[in-house]
């Protein structure tokens, strides 16, 4: 220790200048412990996503460097068929099925989800915390599967007795998609109404607003990042949801005419497809790109929602 | 429905009591209100003045459990009658609060939110009285460069004259002004009584407070609160000099609250 300095000389300053200059070891150990277990834990996380990335990456941008195949042919090409001659790999119908069930979905899920935690948080308080709320959350730990089954055994059966149609199609696949996303985006959006500072209602109908004019302009205006974030984590799960959509959506590779056809999306195509193939194949590569753009795709939705949050913050 | 009996009563509360569940936090108050003047309520905490204040335009409503008993005339009408529409009540009453509490929109949004519920659509018609409403709340030279900004970008002392601003931009005829300085700083605590002395001249406005020295300087009746009763109310030089009640002259000399 070599930081003395000079004119502090007496007998008791030293003492003092030596405490505050000497180390506790068990304090200095256990810190050290600490920050080393902290910085493993998100190393191992960090290693994790990277490694994850990369394998599928890799996997996935084979297809074009290894096998071949043109990005923008695989992109847009409307025709899949990996095992004719020649093979075609246009995901076109897989990439639109995906944005159209998630678009659908949202369209159907949103107004419901919102306008159910307005209920709960502004209407009917009480009830609504007591009550819808844990049922609601309840509604979260459904296994999809659960929800593709109910969509297979009476959705579909459903639709096809109603339009006479073969019953599994987009609509099917958006109002299951929907069903399971409304619990996520009514308990964010109901977080994010509940946020805002009573006194904005307070503001509000000191100046003579209605009730309903309150909600619309003074309490859903404030809380509209937290409900648009609300909105995108139910896309972003939809987007990635597999199992309940396949069970009803049909899975052709035909372009959809309307909502009652049947189509595929990229997680369905994956899954059904991924036990036919052999490791190595340009099929099989395929379906990795696929697994690449649903990996892009969720970055693209982690951007949103930081984007959200920030603007949040700002507000 | 009362008749008045002055001219130039405004207000009169005739043996107001207002309960939150069982407990009594205003107790049988009756006084007048004139038009035109500055009243001032003091006294220490949970003393019901607030309470009392909350009362006049019906604001006490959002508290489920809360019943008012007696009846609080304004112009002539009471105003717990089923017949008074409580959203043109609150037109006519405006209120400011404690604290600044601007909307997340922008200054000129703020302002125009209250007439263009109560049906005004003409732009230029908003335009102005955007305008007048700044004007008249000392705020149009700070913000007439930026009235697209956000409210939040103002200080706190802008913040509270822009609500005083969004109340006045309603045309009402009361002012009930909460504490609308205790969270600022002396400038713009400064700022705030200057122009509540001078709105005095087209609105009638009660001022809760607990500066003493504020109620001094600006009002012309002080009306003096202690456990939910109206001690004493009366011209404010002589609530300050001369007051006639003990309790009062206790407090306005510092020896309690």
């Amino acid at each position: 220790m070599n930081h003395r300095i000079e004119g502090v000389g007496t007998n008791r300053q030293s003492l003092i200048a030596r405490k505050m200059l000497t180390y506790n070891k068990r304090q200095f150990t256990e810190n050290m412990t600490g920050r080393t277990i902290a910085m493993l834990c998100a190393a191992l996380l960090v290693i994790v996503v990277l490694s994850i990335t990369y394998f599928i990456a890799s996997k996935g941008l084979s297809t074009f460097f290894v096998d071949g195949v043109s990005i923008s042919e695989f992109l847009t090409q409307v025709k899949w068929d990996p095992e004719g001659e020649p093979a075609l790999y246009g995901v076109f119908p897989f990439i639109l099925g995906s944005f159209l069930v998630t678009a659908l979905a949202a369209v159907i899920a949103a107004p419901l989800g919102i306008g159910a935690a307005i209920f709960m948080t502004e209407i009917f308080p009480g009830f609504g915390k007591k009550v819808l709320k844990p049922v609601i959350e309840l509604l979260v730990g459904i296994p999809s599967v659960v929800y593709g089954y109910v969509g297979l055994t009476l959705l579909v059966p459903f639709i096809r007795e109603q339009f006479d149609v073969l019953g599994f199609s987009l609509l099917a696949g958006g109002l299951v998609l929907a069903l399971m996303i409304l619990p996520t985006i009514t308990s964010v959006a109901t977080d994010a109404i509940e946020a805002v500072p009573q006194d904005l209602r307070n503001a509000s109908l000191a100046l003579g607003a209605t009730r309903w004019q309150t909600i619309w302009n003074v309490v859903l205006h404030s809380a509209l990042p937290g409900c648009l974030t609300a909105v995108v984590l139910g896309m972003a799960r939809a987007f990635g949801e597999a199992l309940a959509v396949q069970m009803v959506i049909g899975n052709t590779t035909k372009l959809p005419g309307s909502l009652l056809d049947p189509i595929s999306t990229l997680t369905s195509g994956i899954t059904l497809n991924m036990g036919n193939t052999i490791q190595g194949t340009p099929y099989n590569n395929a379906l990795w790109s696929m697994a690449l753009l649903l990996l892009l795709m969720s970055f693209v939705f982690i951007m949103i929602l930081r984007f959200l949050g920030r603007k949040r913050l700002v507000k | 429905m009362s008749v008045l009996t002055m001219q130039d009563t405004i207000i009169k509360t005739n043996n107001v009591s207002v309960y939150y569940g069982e407990k009594q936090a205003v107790k049988n108050i009756s006084m007048d209100i004139e038009r035109n003047s500055v009243t001032a309520f003091i006294g220490p905490s949970g003393c019901g003045k607030s309470t009392l204040l909350r009362s006049l335009n019906r604001m006490n409503d959002l508290v489920p459990s809360c019943r008012v008993t007696g009846s609080i005339v304004v112009d002539g009408i009471d105003i717990n009658s089923e017949q008074v529409n409580i959203e043109s009540l609150r037109q006519i009453v405006g209120m400011v609060f404690q604290r600044a509490n601007p909307f997340f929109k922008s200054i000129y949004e703020n302002i125009a939110f209250a007439p263009r519920f109560h049906g005004m659509t003409d732009r230029r018609e908003l335009d102005e009285l955007v305008e007048t409403s700044l004007r008249k709340a000392a705020l149009w030279d700070e913000v007439k460069d930026r009235l697209r900004d956000s409210a939040l970008s103002l200080s706190g002392g802008q913040q509270q004259r822009l609500c005083i601003a969004r109340a006045i931009a309603m045309q009402p005829t009361i002012l009930l002004l909460d504490e609308p300085a205790s969270a600022l700083d002396p400038i713009s605590t400064m700022k705030i009584e200057e122009l509540v002395m001078q709105l005095k001249e087209e609105y009638t406005i009660v001022i809760v407070t607990h500066n003493l020295h504020q109620a001094a300087r600006i009002s012309d009746k002080t009306a003096f609160f202690l456990l939910g009763e109206l001690i004493e109310m009366d011209e404010t030089g002589k609530i300050f000099t001369s007051p006639e009640n003990d309790k009062t002259e206790a407090y306005i000399s510092g020896r309690f609250g």
